[in-house]
């Protein structure tokens, strides 16, 4: 019993992460309809900013949580600028090679500069040692994600439903005809949505640092495991993203403890399940696509 | 008009043969014994993915040590004057080295291809080797497979393979009381074939495999994985991942708690650029093979202290294999004045060998497998470093005859 509790917190803490690194993809589908095949490499560039700061300039984990998303939105900011507006109006597709010629690049430059062995991060002292309840045990620095992440995701959440911004931006864009007709600048909006997604990104690579290794690559098969969260959930769904993300993390967690060959395989079984009995995923709206 | 030609041909020939009868093939002259009047010697590896640091653009430079320290010994004495040294990467994929094995001997003219990580693409190097019946000298594939069931007579294998990893790390570590082992591998070739290399020395040291856990790979969440390695209270649990995922593999065991519970950490493959680029901290007290360190004692700390001054680095036991390699090919065909494969293997074939890399070395003629005294090693605290890169202190020396396993046992049939 004991162990089927600890694979449950285990699967917890795994989950809130994804929940977190998920979520900034569901904001960037949501609002812009873009399917931001970059989110790993800025989640891997928000990791080695956190490496390198601590590095260079002695910036320790938590001035990074706030610096790298700072950073990472100014960085998120540019691109759309840059790259990502000029393909909206066009076919999805688009923007899909895009965010994806975008890793390649990304990836390749991270490389370049340093390496590919990966970089060194010393978790800051009050995060080490381990919480031990019952026989449960959990690293101190995972219950500081989970509640972290928990924190940031019901934040978002409130941010999207209870504000102004947060109403004037889903208003635009779900029905952006009609917004306009209000007088509401639609376009206005699309560049810091993007960098907001951006910087979430950024921010679960900070969060990744003490714990994952810090390589050019990291990005990689972690956004496949984020893609099936956000299928899952519904892509565009933040609710769904969040629900999804646990959902994945204790799927994994019970596959690695009962299943251990197929434990990433569950995820794709699960994700198989969700689209056939509610192809929109578990909180899509059919609407949303049309 | 048939036999006029005939009659060139033959006056052709003798003088070609007075000519070298002269002294056209003897030192201080590049006659006829060298095809092109070069030696080629090619570095095939990795140059810009997960195996760069290990091996990669330090090797080549490695490579062009050996040529200098050459040229530097024999001078005007040396067999041959123009030795070129070149690089190709092969991604770490198998067709691309099968076909730049190919490129290198058909139209690059290599004499010799060297290091050549990745077992995949390692034996499809040999397998070139065979057919074009020039050398391949093997640095950083650990496959036992090149001088076992698929070796051949130009296949040799220089620094190290999964059986020295296993009996070093293995038996050691459980000869000295760490007899309940659980492994935890990523699930391909590479990792069930280090896992079962394990569970074979593991238990003829005495010891028991209680479990064997296979993860996915590539894999960046390893806590349940782990949990469950730790459930069953082993003394050691022994991880065959390698570069990311030893990494991922580690920050999190460090987590765990197992270590504070009295359970150590062996890895199976490691090499110092992963403890560099990781840091200390997260790999101390961790126990691995090194088939070479470069502060091992006074000569690996010279060569190592020049190798410094030309890559900014200390080596890894793959840049120093890939020196030694290509030293002990310039010494060979300088002993037989050409670069004739098959004269050049007769020399080395049996050849007892001391230098920077090979202690107690021995180039076995019937397997082609390098044998030498190898270490296994602890990973420092971060309070015994006392400069850039002293992170090992050496445990224990496994004399060759311990690490590599008896030729009989190989299960190579050489057949040129």
């Amino acid at each position: 019993m004991s162990a089927v509790l600890q694979y449950a917190v285990q699967g917890l803490a795994a989950g809130s992460f994804y929940a977190l690194a998920a979520l900034g993809l569901a904001v960037i589908f949501g609002v812009l309809g873009v399917v931001n095949f970059a989110h790993g490499a800025f989640y891997m560039l928000g990791a080695v900013a956190t490496a390198v700061l601590l590095d260079t300039l002695d910036l320790t984990l938590w001035w990074s949580l706030l610096v790298v998303p700072v950073l990472m939105f100014g960085f998120g900011v540019v691109v759309e600028r840059l790259l990502v507006q000029w393909l909206l109006q066009l076919d999805p597709l688009y923007n899909l090679l895009l965010t994806f010629g975008l890793t390649l690049v990304l990836v390749e430059l991270v490389k370049q500069r340093y390496g590919v062995s990966g970089l060194p991060y010393q978790l800051p002292g009050g995060l080490q040692g381990r919480l031990d309840v019952a026989g449960v045990v959990l690293p101190r620095y995972q219950l500081f994600v989970l509640l972290f992440s928990v924190a940031v995701c019901v934040l978002v959440w409130l941010m999207m439903t209870r504000t102004r911004i947060g109403m004037i931006v889903r208003a635009a864009t779900e029905k952006p005809e009609l917004a306009r007709a209000l007088g509401i600048n639609v376009g206005r909006w699309v560049t810091p949505v993007f960098g907001f997604g951006v910087a979430l990104a950024g921010l679960a690579g900070v969060l990744a640092a003490p714990f994952r290794a810090i390589t050019a690559d990291m990005g990689n098969n972690f956004a496949i495991i984020l893609f099936a969260v956000v299928v899952i959930g519904g892509l565009g769904s933040i609710v769904g993203a969040v629900v999804a993300g646990f959902l994945v993390g204790l799927v994994e967690a019970f596959g690695q403890a009962y299943a251990p060959t197929f434990a990433q395989i569950l995820i794709f079984v699960l994700m198989a399940l969700v689209i056939v009995v509610r192809p929109a995923g578990l909180f899509g709206r059919q609407e949303a696509t049309t | 008009m048939e036999s006029k030609r005939k009659w060139a041909g033959a006056s052709a020939l003798t003088m070609t043969l007075l000519l070298s009868a002269c002294g056209g093939g003897g030192p201080g002259s590049s006659g006829g014994d060298f095809t092109g009047d070069k030696l080629v010697l090619a570095v095939l590896n990795d140059q810009s993915g997960v195996y760069k640091d290990a091996s990669g653009p330090n090797s080549v430079k490695a490579v062009k040590m050996a040529v200098a320290d050459f040229q530097a010994k024999y001078g005007d004495k040396a067999v041959v004057k123009n030795i070129e040294v070149t690089s190709t990467d092969h991604q770490n994929k198998p067709d691309i080295a099968n076909t730049k094995a190919s490129e290198l001997y058909e139209r690059g003219g290599a004499d010799v291809i060297l290091d050549v990580p990745t077992s995949s693409a390692a034996l499809a190097v040999a397998n070139q080797a065979k057919n074009h019946k020039k050398l391949f000298l093997d640095v950083s594939a650990a496959t036992t497979a090149l001088t076992g069931a698929q070796c051949n007579k130009y296949t040799f294998q220089w620094a190290y393979n999964t059986y020295l990893l296993a009996n070093a790390t293995g038996t050691t570590v459980t000869r000295d009381g760490g007899k309940k082992w659980t492994i935890i591998y990523p699930d391909y070739e590479f990792g069930q074939n280090m896992t079962k290399s394990f569970t074979d020395a593991i238990t003829k040291a005495g010891g028991t495999v209680g479990e064997t856990i296979p993860t996915p790979f590539p894999n960046e969440n390893f806590a349940t994985f782990l949990t469950k390695a730790g459930s069953s209270n082993p003394d050691v649990i022994g991880t065959m991942h390698a570069g990311g995922d030893l990494i991922n593999l580690v920050k999190q065991f460090n987590e765990s708690g197992l270590k504070e519970k009295g359970v150590e950490l062996a890895v199976g493959l490691m090499l110092i650029n992963d403890i560099h680029s990781l840091g200390v901290e997260q790999f101390a007290g961790t126990l691995f093979t090194d088939p070479w360190y470069w502060n091992q004692d006074a000569e690996a700390r010279a060569w190592a202290d020049k190798f410094m001054t030309e890559t900014g680095v200390r080596p890894s036991f793959e840049h120093a294999g890939n020196y030694s390699a290509a030293l002990q090919y310039l010494e060979a065909v300088q002993a037989v004045g050409t670069d004739d494969a098959d004269k050049v293997i007769a020399n080395l074939e049996g050849k007892k060998v001391n230098d920077v890399f090979l202690r107690n070395g021995e180039i076995r003629a019937a397997d082609h497998s390098v044998v030498h005294d190898a270490n296994l090693a602890r990973v420092k605290k971060p309070a015994d470093v006392k400069e850039p890169w002293d992170y090992e202190e050496i445990v224990t020396k496994i004399p060759a005859s311990e690490g590599f396993a008896p030729a009989e046992a190989s299960g190579c049939s050489m057949k040129p």
